[in-house]
Formats: structure tokens, C-alpha cells, sequence
């Protein structure tokens, strides 16, 4: 799996990123000039403690915050250029995203959930499809109140992956799960990294998660201050915490 | 200052759009209540004033000649505190500059002495020099409308004698507040005026000396009218008497009170509604702060504040609203109210206006309007008392959706995943939802409640002068005529047709019911001045018995067939009983007719006639208004194209200015309940519509969701409103009907169209004040927070 990786092309690529935000007089160096590469379909954990920008990173990356300074090519192309317009489209048909809290539609059934992706997406899978890799398909119908908080992060992971996308983003997915339901929760991203190569970037506090990745990426003060890669990937249920 | 003002006072600084939005629709009510009663406040305290001052008389009485002599006696009817007698009689004048005939009604001012009762203001110069047949003083309006001063002369034809006059002086009187000239519909300064000359000079003039022609009398306080009008009436029978009434037949009078009645009906429809508007805003903008700050709610009471207090604490949110409302409508309802007080200058003529600034008015509005906002933060108050401090800490449970009927019906549909968000948030809350429609409906309610009013004057007009009085003119003699003298008025240059008609005044009496009434008697076939039934198609008058308009039926409480007691109050004074052939229709006056000939009969003075209706060949009817003038018999002529021109131009600058006034009202509410929804609707699903932006909706796409809840909201407000509206025009119709005119109620569809587009008009311009807020929304944090 480390061979495939280190065969394809760089997907994701910055170079010196800067982000500096300005609260009043105090300027707050987020990202001191990150470089960063990550090949298709390549698995990649980031750790780091809290404000060492490693989730100001996984937002430029996706798009949903401009950098200060620095190039971010997806593909062959610095998304810092890009209209408001452009952005939009590059969330809707190359990246997919998993948060923390889920952020699911509560007036919407899981099968739904996913469809809100599936109607705007350019060649989605159907959401019953998207669920079912999962492994909730006989839960689809129900409402996010009516699913456990493991099994809402599964939706949120299919209405990810339901339009293929290139990038799968990961904040924190597992932070507001115990150890069992967090080990379902990451086989679910494994599975779907092995099985359609996106490239997968996980934030996370839990350094054992680390283990599962084909890389683990350590940030500090804006900067990486590791890079590392594992000889062997663990499979998720060898993990625990 | 406490933590917890200071928390009041940023979180309205915070909410401000809302807040004011809010405040705005409460300054609607409180405006149109201070309007409303203010102006009802000041019309009625400068006439009453006006009356006072001028000692304006309580009953009057015309006559055809009656002695100096009986003065006294009618001073010694028990109950009669003063008397005047005076000579009053219409003539036709001479005016230079204008074509048309115009007429005047002439009064005696006493040569010996001040004018007892009905005394004149004068505006400008003197009154007349006692005995002096030259000099005159004339009405202040027909003066500005000629641009007469002192000095200007003009002809009248005094009894069939023409004489120049020379104005010596320029006066208001409290009788001619409103002033229409006989047969005529609306006020025409122009052409009728008030001319007040010498006593001897006219009873010269008049050949009535030692005589009057017209008695005013004012009451002692309690005495009873009918009494004194049944005593007068006894004494001026011998010398032909016309009946004496009260005030409310006394024309300026009457018409000033079927305006104070307007004003209260409006008083007492419009700031209930923007009350109820308003209650419902407190109700959904509180309820859904109480949500928001659930955690610090329960902080405040772990803290050790009371329910009590923190409940007070939203309700003084909801009252400072209320003030900020209260403040703007007080001042937005004294400026208005001094503008239609100003109106009211142009159309009533007072020689002063007290605009009625009563402390207790606006104390009334802003209690009603507290109390409006009190009942609004009720529910959220006591929601704020019963949350348990460890509950309210913890935040509230996720919504709560379950697969129902609704979601079999939404499948069904196959609505887009973003119509089922905007669905479900709709269905989900029923109530705020509901408060919306209901809110919305009302803004298009008001619409349609005045909207409908253009529509129904020129319905009104159509019917009027289209299908009952064609005619362009309408000659009175001095007095009764034979039948030749209105041929003569036929044979006049530029007659193309005309049509002899007999008015008798008479009292009708059903029961304790009466009404002074002038029966027209039409001839057969008539195509001037038609009788319409009440499918308003023309009629003959019934060969036996009156015709009746409904408005008159109704204040007698008579219906076809039933009989009713005529009593005639000119010539062989006797009474009769007839009975009421058919009710016909008429939005003007009260009226009833019956066949010339029969009309005759009655009156057994042979075949007379009172005047002659007459249509005009435009291209002569200069030569036809020379040619009247020169006619002894005419005293009047009423104008009817022209007086409709006058009608027409006088309420169309009315009405436009009221409608204006409720647009921006209906405007008001629109934006104010559309706004607070649409920004309530973003708190709640502001998390989710960030989510669809993070998943790569479009901004468009995802302020589509809540345009979809705010479409299906205007939609349904939509036919609410217009049943409500039309609510609302009924009443209106009801409190504006009085004995002078009723307002036909037609509301058509345009009426329907135009309240909804300026209705959704306002609704687009909140939607997209808010869709910059989903435009700016912050993506980032939402991603960081759990709800």
C-alpha cells in the first residue's frame, strides 16, 4: 500500500502557507510557511496540539479559508486563485468532509443527509449505495436524533464519499466518540481510502491513531515539526486508547 | 448599572434590525391610534369650540314669510334660550369671471346690533352698513376661489332684479363648515357661495318686510328638541312652515359628524391589528432568544438570580421595544395628525384649527402598546421561570423528527432534499409558522382594506352619474312653476333634452322613526335622472306609493309593501300614509321617489313643477349658461359633470393621501413579520445552511432553502389576506356608511392583485436583506461548535 502511494503523482501540494489572522492590534501567526505534499490516495494522519494550525491548514486545503500567503495546488492548480464561485465548486466536486460534530441536517433522514450531496454532486454514487459502505443501510431512513453519535459520523463519512471525491477531510472525527464507536468510525475512512483512493487527511489529537495512517504528519506553532512514515499501516480495531 | 440592564441593553443593541423592526410595527399601531383619536379629538374640540364661540344654533326652521311678531312668540316656547329670525334665499349670480351660473345663498345680518346666533367670523374688512342695498359680505372659500377682496364687485339677481354688490367684508360662519349648494353632491366654492347683506336690503330685495324666511333657535341646556321643533313647527304652520329640524339635519353638521365617524371607525380597526401583529413578533423573536441564551440562563439561576427575575428580565426586553415603538408613533402620529387636521382646513372651513394634543391619548397608546409587548414575552417568560437550572445548562436536546404523515406525503412529492429541509422547518415549528402566515396575511389584509376604496368611489361615480343623474344640469325655480315654465327651460340654446321634476319636503315617519326627506317626483320614462333598483337597472317610480332608497328603508326600518306616514311640510301641510312600493338604490343621500304626476296629486296644487333636469350640447353650453342667467324663475343651477370634475379631484387627493398612508403601514408590517421570521429561521438553521456551504452549495442555493420557507409562507398569507381584507373592507364600509352616502363594498380582483404584489414586494426586500447574512455566513465556525 506504501509502494501504490509512492508511485502516484503529488495530489495535494502547498508551499510556504501562510495564515495570519488580525484581532485588533494582535496579529496571530497561524501557519508560519507550511510545505506539504500528499500523493493520491495517500492516507495521512496530522497531530499537533490545539492552535498549532493544523486544522487552519485542513481548511485552506478544502477551501473554506484563504491563505495570507503561499500556493495550494489540487491537481495541477493554486485554489488561493480561485473566485468565491470556484471555491464552491471545488468543495462540491472534489472534496469531501467529516467534522467533528457531524454537522448533519437534523430535519433530514440519513438517506437524505446524503442525498443534499448527491443532487448537486457530477457523478455521485446513490445515497442508499453510500450508506450501505458504511454499513447503514437498514438505518437510512431514520433521523440524526434517532442514531447513536458513532452512527451519525457514519453518515456524515457517506454524504463525504457518496460524490467519489478526490480529497476526503477529516477534523477531528472521532473527538466526540468513545473507543468503540471511534474504532467503527475509522474503519469506515480506511475502508473507503482502500477502496476508492481518495486521499484522506485525519486531524486528531489521539497519537494512536497515527498508526493506522501510511504518514503522520505532526504540526506545532504553524509549522510541521514531523513528518513521519510507517513502515507497516495497522488496521483500525489493532488500535486502541 | 445592574449586569443584567447592561445585558439588556446590548442584546438589543446586538438584535437592533429586529428590535427595530418590531418597534416599527408597534409605531404603526400607536401612529395610526394617535392619528386616528387625535384627529377625532380635534375636529370634534374646534367644532364644538367653533359652535360655542359663534353660538351656533341648536334647531332651525325655514318659512315662506312669517311676521316679525312671532319672534317673541317662539322666544316663549319653554326650553328656547335665543331666537333670530333673518331673510335667507338663493340667487342666481353674475359672475365675471366665469361662464357657468353660480348662486348664492343670501342671509340678513341685524341691522340693529350683533347677530344673536350663527354669528359670522369676519375674516377681512366690516359687515355691511345697516340698510345699504350695495354692500355685502361674502363666505371666505367663495371669495378665495374668485380671487375677490374688499372692493370686488359682482351681480346677483335678487327676485328676478339685477343688482351689482360691492364686498365690504369677508367671514367664516359655523353654519357653512361644509357647504354644498342645493342639488349639488359635493362643495364647489366656485360656483355657490354665502352672501350676507343688510336685513332691510334684502327684505327690500325680497319684498319681505316686516317678515322673516328663516328662524334659528338655540336650546337651554336639557331642554328637549323634539318638543320645541313640534311647538315651532305649530307656529310657523299658518305661514307656511317647511318643518323645523335639529343639527342632524342641518347639512355641515351632519356631514362633519358622518366624518367623526369615519375617523373612530378607523380608531377602532387599524391599531388593534398592528397590535396583534406586533404581540406575535415579541412572541416568535423572544421564544427564540430564551433559546439561545438557555445556557446562560441557567448559569444566571445557578448564580442565584430568581425565575422571576430573568423572566422580568426578557420581559423588560420586549417593553423597551415597546417604547422605542411607542416614541417613534407618537411622534410619526402627531405629524400625520396635524397633516389631516391641515386636510381638514382645505375641506371643512374653520377659522381655526385646535389640534388635539391630550396627554391621555398617547398615555393610552403606549399602555396598550406595553401591554401588547407583555403578552408577546408572556410565553418565553414563563418558559424562562419553569427551566430547572441543571436543565438549562445543558444544551437543549437535538430537534426531534420522526417519519409521519407528512414525510409519506413529501415522498410523494419528490421534493429536492433542500425542499424537505424548508418543509420540515416549516412543520416543525406550527406555530411560528402560523404566526408568520397570519402576520403576512395581515399586511395584505390592510392592502385590500383600503385598496378597495378607488375601485368603489368610481363604482359609486358609475353608478351616480352614469346610470341614475346623466344630466348635465339641474335648474331650480324661485319656487313652484306650471309646466310651460320648464318647456321654457327646454327651448333654451343648447337643451338637448330635459326633464321636469317636483321635490316636496316631508317628514317620513315609521313608529318613533322620521326622516326630513325631499320626495322626487320623475316623470315616466325618465332617461336623465333614472330610478335604479337594486340590481341598479332603471325603473318607472310605482304608480301607487314611494320608492324608496335602501339606506332610507333601512333608517326607517320599513321593507316593500309595509306603509309609512308622509307628512308634507310645505303648502297643504297634512299627512298621509303610502305605502313602500319598491326599495331602490343609491349610495347618495337618503331619497325617495314617486311619479310626477302622483307626486302632484299628493300635494293638490295642480300640475307644478320644482325645476328641470337637463342634458347640454357641450358645444353650446356657454350660450345655454347666458341664457339661464337671464331666466327670473331659476335660483339655482347644480352642475353635475362639473361638480363630479370637483368630486373627483377633492377625494382623489384624499384618498391617494390615506392609501399612501396605509401602503407604508401594510409595508411596515410585511417587512417587520417577514424580517423577524426569515432572521429567526437563520438562528435556527444557520449551523446547517453554513454546513450546505461547506459541502459546496452556493450561496444561492443555500439561501433557497429559506426563500422556499419564505415563499410557501407569503403563498399561504396570500388568500388569508384577502379574506381578512375583505373583512376589513366590510367593516370599513360599515362604519363609513352614515345617512349621507354609503360606500358600495365591491373589492375587485385588482384589488387582490395589488395588495399582493405590494405585499411581496415588501417580503422580497426582507428576504434579501437577509440573504447577505447567509452570504457572509461564517463557514468555519459552525464546523468548530456543537448546536
Amino acid at each position: 500500500m506504501e509502494e501504490r502511494a509512492e508511485e502516484t503523482r503529488p495530489l495535494i501540494r502547498t508551499s510556504g502557507l501562510t495564515k495570519v489572522y488580525n484581532s485588533g492590534d494582535l496579529a496571530v501567526h497561524a501557519l508560519r510557511g507550511v510545505d506539504f505534499e500528499a500523493r493520491a490516495g495517500e492516507f495521512v494522519v496530522m497531530l499537533g496540539p490545539s492552535g498549532s494550525g493544523k486544522s487552519t491548514f485542513l481548511n485552506i486545503v478544502g477551501g473554506l479559508d484563504r491563505a495570507t500567503s503561499g500556493e495550494t495546488i489540487f491537481a495541477g492548480r493554486d485554489i488561493a486563485t480561485m473566485s468565491d464561485r470556484e471555491l464552491t465548486l471545488y468543495r462540491r466536486d472534489h472534496v469531501g468532509f467529516v467534522f467533528q460534530f457531524y454537522n448533519l441536517a437534523p430535519s433530514l433522514t440519513a438517506r437524505e443527509n446524503v442525498a443534499l450531496v448527491t443532487e448537486i454532486a457530477h457523478d455521485p454514487m446513490r445515497p442508499e449505495e453510500a450508506l450501505e459502505i458504511v454499513g447503514l443501510g437498514p438505518r437510512m431512513n431514520h433521523f440524526p436524533a434517532q442514531l447513536s453519535g458513532g452512527e451519525q459520523q457514519r453518515v456524515a463519512i457517506a454524504r463525504a464519499i457518496a460524490k467519489r471525491p478526490e480529497v476526503l477531510l477529516c477534523d477531528e472525527p472521532t473527538g466526540a466518540l468513545d473507543s468503540r464507536t471511534g474504532i467503527l468510525v475509522l474503519e469506515a475512512l480506511a475502508q473507503v481510502n482502500r477502496d476508492f483512493g481518495a486521499t484522506t487527511l485525519v486531524i486528531t489529537h489521539n497519537v494512536a491513531i497515527g498508526d493506522i495512517a501510511d504518514r503522520v504528519v505532526t504540526f506545532g506553532d504553524g509549522r510541521i515539526v514531523a513528518d513521519r512514515r510507517n513502515a507497516v499501516r495497522k488496521q483500525p480495531q489493532e488500535v486502541s486508547w | 448599572m445592574s449586569p443584567m440592564r447592561r445585558k439588556l441593553l446590548r442584546d438589543l443593541l446586538r438584535l437592533w434590525p429586529q428590535a427595530l423592526a418590531i418597534a416599527l410595527v408597534m409605531a404603526a399601531g400607536v401612529a395610526t391610534f394617535v392619528l386616528a383619536v387625535g384627529a377625532h379629538a380635534s375636529l370634534e374640540q374646534t367644532r364644538s369650540a367653533y359652535y360655542e364661540r359663534q353660538r351656533f344654533a341648536d334647531v332651525f326652521a325655514r318659512v315662506v314669510r312669517a311676521p316679525d311678531s312671532l319672534g317673541p312668540e317662539i322666544a316663549a316656547i319653554p326650553g328656547v334660550a335665543a331666537v333670530e329670525t333673518r331673510i335667507a334665499a338663493l340667487a342666481l349670480l353674475d359672475l365675471p369671471d366665469m361662464i357657468e351660473p353660480a348662486s348664492a345663498m343670501m342671509l340678513s345680518l341685524p341691522d340693529h346690533g350683533e347677530a344673536l346666533l350663527n354669528v359670522p367670523v369676519l375674516r377681512q374688512g366690516r359687515a355691511p352698513t345697516p340698510g345699504s342695498d350695495r354692500e355685502a359680505m361674502v363666505s371666505e372659500p367663495f371669495a378665495a376661489a374668485h380671487g375677490y377682496g374688499l372692493g370686488s364687485t359682482f351681480e346677483a339677481i335678487l327676485d328676478g332684479r339685477k343688482r351689482e354688490l360691492a364686498i365690504v367684508g369677508i367671514a367664516l360662519s359655523p353654519e357653512f363648515v361644509y357647504t354644498v349648494g342645493p342639488g349639488d353632491l359635493m362643495p364647489d366654492d366656485r360656483r355657490f357661495g354665502i352672501v350676507w347683506m343688510s336685513r332691510r336690503a334684502l327684505a327690500g330685495a325680497f319684498d319681505l318686510r316686516g317678515a322673516f324666511s328663516e328662524v334659528s333657535v338655540r336650546l337651554r341646556r336639557g331642554a328637549s328638541e323634539p318638543a320645541v321643533i313640534d311647538r315651532l313647527d305649530a307656529l310657523l304652520e299658518p305661514f307656511g312652515g317647511e318643518g323645523a329640524y335639529g343639527r342632524d339635519d342641518q347639512a355641515s353638521h351632519a356631514f362633519l359628524d358622518a366624518e367623526l365617524m369615519q375617523l373612530r371607525a378607523m380608531s377602532r380597526i387599524l391599531p388593534p391589528i398592528f397590535l396583534l401583529v406586533s404581540a406575535l413578533l415579541v412572541n416568535m423573536t423572544l421564544a427564540r432568544l430564551v433559546t439561545l441564551e438557555r445556557e446562560q440562563i441557567g448559569l444566571l439561576k445557578a448564580l442565584g438570580y430568581s425565575g422571576f427575575a430573568i423572566g422580568s428580565h426578557y420581559v423588560e426586553f420586549a417593553g423597551l421595544i415597546a417604547l422605542v415603538g411607542v416614541a417613534i408613533g407618537a411622534l410619526a402620529g402627531t405629524w400625520l395628525g396635524i397633516g389631516l387636521t391641515t386636510l381638514y382646513g382645505d375641506f371643512f372651513r374653520f377659522p381655526f384649527l385646535l389640534f388635539q394634543k391630550d396627554p391621555q391619548t398617547y398615555l393610552a397608546a403606549a399602555a396598550v402598546t406595553l401591554v401588547a409587548a407583555g403578552v408577546g414575552a408572556a410565553r418565553a417568560a414563563a418558559q424562562v421561570a419553569a427551566l430547572a437550572p441543571a436543565v438549562a445548562m445543558v444544551p437543549p436536546a437535538p430537534a426531534r423528527y420522526k417519519t409521519g404523515l407528512f414525510d409519506r406525503a413529501v415522498a410523494l412529492a419528490q421534493l429536492s432534499t433542500t425542499a424537505v429541509m424548508a418543509a420540515r422547518s416549516l412543520v416543525r415549528r406550527p406555530l411560528r409558522t402560523a404566526g408568520a402566515v397570519v402576520g403576512a396575511a395581515l399586511s395584505v389584509a390592510i392592502l385590500v382594506g383600503s385598496l378597495w376604496t378607488f375601485g368603489s368611489v368610481e363604482f359609486m361615480i358609475d353608478v351616480t352619474f352614469n346610470r341614475a343623474e346623466r344630466q348635465d344640469a339641474t335648474v331650480t325655480f324661485v319656487r313652484e312653476r306650471p309646466v310651460a315654465a320648464a318647456r321654457e327651460i327646454g327651448r333654451l340654446p343648447g337643451v338637448i333634452a330635459f326633464e321636469p321634476y317636483r321635490a316636496i319636503p316631508v317628514k317620513l315617519r315609521n313608529g318613533t322613526r322620521e326622516r326630513r326627506v325631499a320626495i322626487m317626483g320623475v316623470v315616466e320614462g325618465a332617461e336623465l335622472s333614472r330610478v335604479l333598483d337594486e340590481r341598479l337597472a332603471p325603473i318607472d317610480p310605482p304608480e301607487n306609493g314611494l320608492a324608496v332608497s335602501a339606506a332610507l328603508a333601512r333608517a326607517l326600518d320599513l321593507r316593500r309593501g309595509e306603509m309609512v306616514e308622509v307628512e308634507l311640510l310645505g303648502g297643504r301641510r297634512h299627512t298621509q300614509v303610502m305605502p313602500v312600493s319598491e326599495v331602490i338604490e343609491g349610495y347618495l343621500g337618503l331619497t325617495a321617489n314617486m311619479r310626477l304626476e302622483a307626486a302632484n296629486a299628493l300635494m293638490g296644487e295642480g300640475a307644478l313643477v320644482s325645476g328641470a333636469h337637463i342634458l347640454l350640447d357641450p358645444a353650446h353650453d356657454e350660450a345655454f349658461f347666458a341664457a339661464v342667467k337671464d331666466i327670473p324663475a331659476a335660483r339655482f343651477v347644480a352642475l353635475q359633470r362639473v361638480a363630479l370634475q370637483k368630486f373627483r379631484d377633492t377625494l382623489a387627493s384624499n384618498i391617494i393621501i390615506m392609501i399612501s398612508v396605509y401602503v407604508a403601514l401594510a409595508v411596515i408590517i410585511a417587512f417587520g413579520v417577514i424580517y423577524n421570521f426569515a432572521r429567526i429561521s437563520l438562528s435556527e438553521q444557520g449551523r446547517e445552511l453554513a454546513s450546505l456551504r461547506v459541502l459546496g452549495f452556493t450561496p444561492a442555493e443555500t439561501s433557497g432553502i429559506l426563500f422556499v420557507e419564505i415563499g410557501v409562507v407569503t403563498a399561504l398569507a396570500q388568500p388569508l389576506g384577502w379574506a381578512l381584507g375583505y373583512g376589513f373592507a366590510a367593516m370599513l364600509a360599515q362604519g363609513f356608511e352614515s345617512e349621507l352616502y354609503r360606500v358600495p363594498l365591491i373589492v375587485g380582483p385588482e384589488v387582490y392583485a395589488w395588495a399582493s404584489l405590494v405585499a411581496i414586494g415588501a417580503t422580497l426586500v426582507s428576504a434579501l436583506v437577509v440573504r447577505r447574512r447567509i452570504d457572509r455566513l461564517d463557514l468555519i465556525a459552525v464546523l468548530k461548535t456543537r448546536e
